[in-house]
């Protein structure tokens, strides 16, 4: 077990934060990130302007501007946003309460967990994409069978993660909650869901990219409305740029709401030491 | 006298036919500050969290009598088990409604008054330690329970703790049952000293004099050596145990 230490190697410079001034710093800092994403913007453009790039295979970016707003002017683009942004919104709320529902009461009971779980467990393997052709069949094109399909993809990871999360939950901190005298809604509301919180929080997050993936895809067979029909009408039409307009879209809704999930969890872990750097109240 | 009766009569718990308590008899007086000491897997915990009512005997009679009223029951942990999601008053404060006062005013007690709002990631492993005394102090509890609640500190702080309890208790007596591997810690703080053994109260001694007792007294150093003496004792009768079973076990190939 006598591993050749490497006596060159330098010793570990403990790191230490520059001290640049202040604003100037604390500005750059924000802007960090926009970095990369700006220069790729910029290159694209450059690439569209310069010909580098053929036009029938990527547009540029202002052509992508240019049908962005002549689709909004024909108050099309709206239309599809917020249908798809109801849609998964219904089917996110319906799934996500359903699985947390179901794993509050798995989790809590062993009786339910030994009746429900095997059960649960054996249709998650099913992937719902494949229950698209029978989710049609049996509701035709409306909403429902979208909304359902999104419900279904996000039921599951909140589920298995509330579950767990709730089984991780120190027994010590719940024997100690006995002891002094909390009743069993007590105990669950002050000391089994906080401490499952964090767990169901990533769950929700996971389950908000399942929403979204769910949506395209239920979106693009079989639809009249939202932004799957539009890049779906799109490709029949070889109109590259709106299909670029509705990725880029998509792209934006799915970091809007992972921003979105991470402040608040932020918030409500915010007693957590990896969560905030000042683990106290101001 | 403030503070709850406890009395115990041939008390027995099994662990799926591992007899850990085996008919364990204690009685302590209202006010009384009774010390548990013994070895490792003697029992001390199990003992202590039937009589904090978080586990049930097999057999045996536990009754804990605070006269006409509900007698309240409180128990101190080795670690802290603070909700780490609750502030330090909101720990303390914890399946109480509309005791923030009295919570604060307990914590400025125990020496954290200003530290309330804190959450108990930031707090020290002393801090946190008081600040579970707090809570367990907020009930007014009859019946305290400690579980060795100081062994996890540094000896300074160990002290100061040790301190501030004799002085909480002088204010407001209770009965006490402690859990220790300290004896000087057992000597220091109490009325009576029980050795445990083998699922059993194997000695019972009382102690002179008031508590908080002068540290290096004589009289106390010679107790201490006493008592050691009767835990080292348990140990090599633990002992005798093994080598025969090891022996039987080796006849095969003999
Ligand atoms: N829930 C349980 N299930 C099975 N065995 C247990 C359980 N709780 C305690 N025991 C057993 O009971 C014995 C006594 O445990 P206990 O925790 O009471 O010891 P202790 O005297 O407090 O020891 P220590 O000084 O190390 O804390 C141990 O052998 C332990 O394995
Ligand atoms: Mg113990």
């Amino acid at each position: 077990m006598t591993d050749a230490v490497d006596k060159t190697a330098p010793a570990r410079i403990v790191e230490q934060q520059e001290r640049v001034p202040g604003l100037l710093r604390s500005v750059g800092w924000h802007l960090l990130p926009w970095l990369l994403p700006f220069v790729l913007l910029v290159l694209w453009h450059w690439s569209a302007v310069s010909g580098h790039l053929n036009r029938s295979v990527l547009p540029g970016p202002l052509d992508v501007v240019d049908v962005a707003i002549s689709l909004i002017e024909r108050g099309q683009l709206q239309h599809h946003l917020i249908v798809s942004l109801r849609r998964v919104a219904v089917g996110f709320g319906l799934g996500a309460v359903t699985g947390l529902a179901l794993g509050i009461v798995v989790g809590l009971s062993t009786t339910a967990r030994q009746f429900a779980d095997l059960t649960i467990q054996m249709v998650r393997t099913v992937p719902h994409l494949a229950l698209v052709p029978l989710m049609i069949f049996w509701f035709g094109i409306g909403e429902e069978p979208r909304v359902l399909l999104v419900a279904l993809g996000v039921v599951f990871s909140v589920y298995i993660n509330t579950v767990s999360g709730i089984r991780s939950v120190d027994p010590k901190l719940v024997e100690m909650g006995r002891s002094y005298g909390l009743t069993k809604p007590q105990l669950i509301w002050s000391i089994i869901l906080p401490g499952a919180l964090q767990q169901i929080l990533t769950g929700i997050r996971y389950a908000l990219g399942v929403a979204w993936l769910t949506l395209v895809v239920a979106e693009t067979i079989a639809s009249r409305e939202g932004l799957g029909f539009l890049v779906q009408d799109a490709r029949e039409l070889l109109r590259l740029d709106v299909i670029v307009l509705v990725i880029l879209i998509y792209a934006a809704a799915g970091w809007l709401a992972d921003l979105l999930t991470r402040s608040i969890e932020a918030r409500l872990l915010s007693w957590h030491p990896s969560y905030s750097s000042r683990a106290a109240r101001s | 006298m403030s503070g709850a009766a406890v009395t115990i009569r041939r008390l027995e718990r099994s662990f799926g036919g591992n007899a850990v308590l085996n008919g364990v008899d204690l009685d302590v007086a209202p006010g009384e500050f009774v010390s548990l000491i013994g070895a490792s897997g003697v029992g001390k915990s199990t003992l202590l969290k039937i009589v904090a009512g978080l586990d049930e005997a097999t057999a045996g009679i536990l009754r804990v009598d605070a006269g006409t009223k509900r007698p309240e029951v409180r128990m101190m942990f080795q670690e802290d088990r603070l909700l780490p999601w609750r502030t330090v008053l909101g720990n303390v404060v914890l399946g109480t409604r509309g005791r923030e006062a009295d919570g604060a005013e307990i914590l400025h007690a125990v020496g954290l008054g200003e530290r309330g709002d804190d959450y108990p990631a930031v707090l020290s492993g002393g801090q946190r330690q008081r600040a579970a005394l707090a809570r367990a102090l907020l009930h007014q509890p009859d019946l305290l329970l400690l579980d060795e609640p100081f062994g996890a500190l540094d000896a300074l702080t160990r002290a100061a703790m040790q301190e501030l309890l004799s002085s909480l208790l002088r204010q407001s007596p209770r009965t006490v049952l402690l859990v220790t591997h300290d004896v000087d810690e057992a000597l220091l703080l109490s009325d009576r000293v029980i050795v445990m053994r083998a699922g059993r109260i194997a000695r019972s001694l009382a102690l002179p004099g008031p508590r908080p007792r002068p540290r290096g007294d004589a009289e106390l150093a010679r107790l201490k050596e006493e008592l050691i003496g009767s835990l080292l004792h348990d140990e090599g009768t633990a002992d005798t145990d093994k080598p025969r079973r090891v022996k039987r076990e080796l006849q095969p190939h003999t």
